[in-house]
C-alpha cells in the first residue's frame, strides 16, 4: 500500500516538474525543475526495484546540475531543490539497503543481476562506451579551445 | 488500472511535454533540457517494459543510454557556450544564419 502511494507520488512529482519546465521562464528555474523531475524519476525507479538505474539517474542529475550552474544567480527555488535532493537520497539509500539485504529474492532489475550481466555479457559494450565518453570529452575540450583562440 | 500501465502513460506524457518544450521554447539551454526530458520519458518506458519482461539486460541498455546522453550533453554545452559568446544571446532566432 505504502509502495503504491510513494510510486504515485513520485510519478506525479515527475509530471509536475515536467509541466513546470514548460511554464517557467528563467533557465535556472527550468534547470531546477528538470533536477526535481529526474530525482522523482529516480524515486520511481527505486520503487520499481531498479536500484542501479536509480543511482545512474542521480549521477546524470548531477551532470545536469553542472548545466544549471551556468547561471550565476540563485533563486528561492534553490531551497526546494536541495530538499528534493535530500529526500531522493533518503529514498535511494532505503532502496539500496533493502536490495543489499540477504533476505528476499533477487529481482531482475536489481544491482546483482545487473552487475553479473554487465561483467559477463556486456564488457565489450562498456569498453566501447568508455571510448565514446573519452572522445566526447576531447571534442568538448577542442570546441572550447577553438572558442578561446577566436575570442582571445 | 495497473500501476505499470500508469507509468507507461506517465512516460508518454513526459515525452510529449519534452517535445512540446523543444517546439515551443526559444531558449537554447531550455531546449536542451527539454530534450533531456524526452530521453527520460523513453528511459521510463524502457524500465517499465523491462519490469514486465523481467530482463536484466534492460538495465545495461538504460546504463548505455545514460552514458550516450552524458556524451551528448558534454558536446552540446560547449557548443551552446560558443554560440552565446559569439551572439550574446540564448534566443534561437539569433542563430538563424546557421541553417544549411
Amino acid at each position: 500500500m505504502i509502495d503504491d502511494v510513494l510510486l504515485g507520488s513520485f510519478a506525479v512529482a515527475a509530471l509536475g516538474g515536467a509541466a513546470l519546465m514548460l511554464v517557467l521562464r528563467h533557465p535556472m528555474h527550468v534547470a531546477l525543475a528538470l533536477v526535481a523531475t529526474m530525482l522523482s524519476l529516480a524515486g520511481v525507479y527505486a520503487m520499481l526495484g531498479a536500484h542501479a538505474i536509480a543511482i545512474f539517474q542521480v549521477l546524470i542529475m548531477l551532470l545536469d546540475m553542472r548545466e544549471a550552474s551556468l547561471a550565476n544567480r540563485y533563486s528561492w527555488m534553490l531551497v526546494p531543490g536541495v530538499i528534493a535532493c535530500l529526500l531522493g537520497a533518503v529514498v535511494l539509500a532505503r532502496g539500496l539497503w533493502q536490495s543489499l539485504a540477504p533476505a528476499g529474492p533477487a529481482k531482475a532489475l536489481g544491482v546483482q543481476p545487473f552487475a553479473i550481466a554487465f561483467v559477463n555479457d556486456y564488457w565489450l559494450h562498456f569498453e566501447l562506451v568508455s571510448v565514446l565518453l573519452v572522445a566526447a570529452v576531447v571534442a568538448a575540450l577542442a570546441v572550447i579551445e577553438v572558442g578561446r583562440r577566436k575570442h582571445g | 488500472m495497473d500501476r505499470l500501465q500508469l507509468l507507461v502513460w506517465a512516460s508518454v506524457a513526459l515525452f510529449a511535454m519534452g517535445l512540446l518544450g523543444v517546439i515551443v521554447r526559444r531558449n537554447v539551454l531550455v531546449m536542451l533540457m527539454c530534450m533531456e526530458l524526452m530521453l527520460n520519458g523513453v528511459n521510463l518506458s524502457l524500465v517499465v517494459f523491462a519490469q514486465l519482461a523481467g530482463a536484466a539486460a534492460a538495465t545495461v541498455l538504460v546504463f548505455l543510454v545514460f552514458v550516450v546522453a552524458a556524451a551528448e550533453i558534454a558536446i552540446a554545452i560547449p557548443i551552446v557556450l560558443l554560440l552565446v559568446r559569439r551572439k550574446r544571446s540564448l534566443d534561437l532566432g539569433a542563430y538563424s544564419e546557421l541553417h544549411g
